[in-house]
């Protein structure tokens, strides 16, 4: 389980209202709510964006909203993972329910820059700046956290009896 | 400090969790005495529901439903959402579906018709669920998918936090309020002041704060980043409870040796009126700092000031007055029930005397949604609870959070201004 991806970086307190403003939640497809991922903040955003590429932004990010649908349009728009100093705990837990990876490194973050080119092993929490060849280690997520994001989402794991 | 000590969400947390001790850090699943959505929420929800083929929720008395965003549907995809939620919950027999005409906002609501208490664990898939914690319960805002799996099985993961307390002391001077207090402590500490933490207020000041004001406090926690807010349960809480449901509260009392992350000393006569700048809440000034804001807008309403101590206020300010010409007025009560002894009370008659529309219950304007979009370069005064980027509308708009007080206020002169100017 790994992700390989050019950096798209962003700044501090990055909301749910701009990454996928209310106007757009009159509809609950992912491949339509993708269409308007990040507008408010960059509108170029999805021309900028290639398959797997990884968002890192500073601290608090996706605060605001309980909108789910905010991991789910980053996930829908082709977004391997997002990595930040800190999330939004509704964020957090939101990523994690529908089996989308984020994760937490203060010196990962702080090395990053547009268009630097990263690689996650996230089983292990190891990042690696391919473009500054220097290698982190990420916040290691819990063994219950695990589980969800191997099962793709924490619906599976009821549907499996794990929770 | 023994080994056993747990703040008051802890000790609720661990009673829900079927243990005698948590700590913060661990991860816990609990019993879930409601789960909510709302109707941006619950389509979601009712997808991943779905993926499980269940033909059953796992209790239809502890689940509510309350579509309260795009309500009156404001358009054609709006109101398909609100017919798969109507469907979903007629299909399930959930008996707490609210619809338009008996419906409110949910976080005024819920505690209105006794559906949460002293002592209950609540999710909600919406980020004010946290509005609870003044009635001494543990809520919290999740999103789509726990609500699905709460729905499925009465039960959520929690990660037990750490908690900072607010130790309140004093009492408010005349016009400031529940929302000066939390604008002023979220402007102190930060959006992500207490990331991942609870928010617990005690102190002899609690027993001066009105529960609606508790409910203000508890509702913008979420605006510091924290998981709850929540207060003490005494005779306010009691008095508030009583003959809205069959159910006994149950009284958690914080350890006094619980360990907190940091402590705050706010004297409530210290506080001043406090009004949140564009793009954060954290962006706050006090009312004599503010300097000439000029105004298009102005809101009254919303899951945080929308009950009846809030509409007092705006009436007492807006009585016998005309709001400055060319600025639009919106007051939105929280509920029918409101609606109603608005009207009664004469508030309503005050409201459209002064140039105000006053309508029916909806989230509407505080999230963009519809009933009072800004355009390109517009600015509201508002007393909802966020200010992002485009929050109201064109990203280019502007809003400024502040109390009833200073809303209503602002809406004679046309600009930001104290209450004690008019």
């Amino acid at each position: 389980m790994d992700a390989k991806g050019k950096v798209l970086r962003y700044g501090d307190n990055i909301d749910t209202d701009v990454i996928i403003p209310a106007r757009y939640l009159n509809s609950s497809d992912p491949k339509e709510l993708a269409k308007h991922c990040m507008e408010d903040l960059d509108v170029n955003f999805l021309e900028k964006l290639n398959k797997g590429d990884i968002v890192v932004a500073d601290k608090n990010f996706g605060c605001g909203s309980s909108r789910e649908h905010a991991p789910i349009c980053i996930k829908a728009a082709g977004v391997s993972c997002v990595i930040a100093k800190s999330f939004a705990r509704i964020f957090y837990r939101n990523s994690i329910n529908i089996g989308f990876p984020i994760l937490e490194c203060e010196d990962a973050v702080n090395d990053a820059k547009n268009g630097h080119e990263l690689q996650v092993d996230f089983k292990t929490g190891i990042i690696k700046n391919i473009t500054l060849g220097k290698e982190y280690k990420a916040q290691p997520f819990p063994e219950f956290m695990i589980k969800i994001i191997e099962n793709d989402g924490l619906i599976n794991c009821v549907e499996k009896g794990l929770f | 400090m023994s080994k056993n000590a747990m703040t008051m969400t802890q000790k609720i947390l661990a009673a829900h969790a079927g243990l005698d001790y948590v700590t913060e850090g661990q991860l816990i699943t609990g019993n879930l005495d409601l789960v909510l959505g709302n109707d941006v929420t619950t389509p979601v929800a009712i997808n991943e529901f779905n993926r499980l083929g269940l033909t059953k929720v796992f209790d239809k008395n502890k689940i509510a439903i309350v579509p309260d965003h795009f309500t009156p549907n404001k358009d054609i995809k709006s109101a398909e959402h609100c017919k798969l939620v109507r469907e979903f919950a007629k299909k399930m027999e959930i008996v707490n579906y609210f619809e338009v005409g008996e419906m409110g906002i949910e976080h005024v609501l819920i505690p209105e018709k006794g559906l949460v208490i002293s002592g209950d664990v609540v999710i909600g898939a919406d980020s004010h669920t946290c509005t609870y914690g003044a009635l001494g319960a543990f809520s919290t805002g999740v999103g789509s998918t726990d609500m699905a799996v709460g729905m499925a099985t009465g039960k959520a993961w929690f990660k037990v936090p750490e908690a900072i307390k607010f130790e309140l002391t004093g009492k408010f001077k005349k016009w400031v309020s529940g929302k000066d207090l939390i604008l002023h402590i979220i402007g102190m500490i930060g959006v992500d002041g207490a990331l991942y933490k609870s928010m617990e207020f005690t102190g002899e000041g609690v027993k001066s704060l009105s529960i609606d004001e508790r409910f203000t406090v508890s509702n913008m926690a979420i605006e510091a980043g924290a998981k709850n807010g929540i207060f003490p349960v005494d005779d306010v809480t009691l008095n508030y409870i009583k003959g809205r449901t069959e159910r006994e509260p149950k009284i958690f009392v914080a350890d006094e040796d619980a360990k907190y992350s940091a402590v705050y000393n706010i004297d409530l006569g210290d506080i001043k009126s406090t009004v949140s700048f564009p793009h954060l809440p954290d962006n706050t000034r006090t009312i004599d700092k503010v300097g000439d804001v000029t105004i298009d807008q102005v809101v009254i309403g919303s899951c945080t000031n929308g009950r009846m101590e809030d509409l007092r206020i705006a009436a007492s300010i807006l009585k016998d007055k005309k709001v400055k010409k060319g600025i639009r007025v919106i007051i939105l009560p929280g509920t029918q029930k409101i609606f109603l002894q608005a009207m009664e009370e004469g508030l309503a008659k005050i409201f459209v005397e002064a140039g105000a529309v006053f309508s029916t219950p909806t989230c509407g304007p505080c999230l963009g949604g519809h009933m009072g979009i800004l355009a390109k370069g517009e600015r509201a005064i508002s007393t909802t609870n966020r200010n992002f980027v485009g929050r109201m509308g064109h990203p280019e708009s502007e809003v400024y959070l502040a109390s009833p007080a200073v809303a209503a206020a602002s809406a004679l002169a046309g600009k930001i201004i104290s209450p004690e100017e008019v």
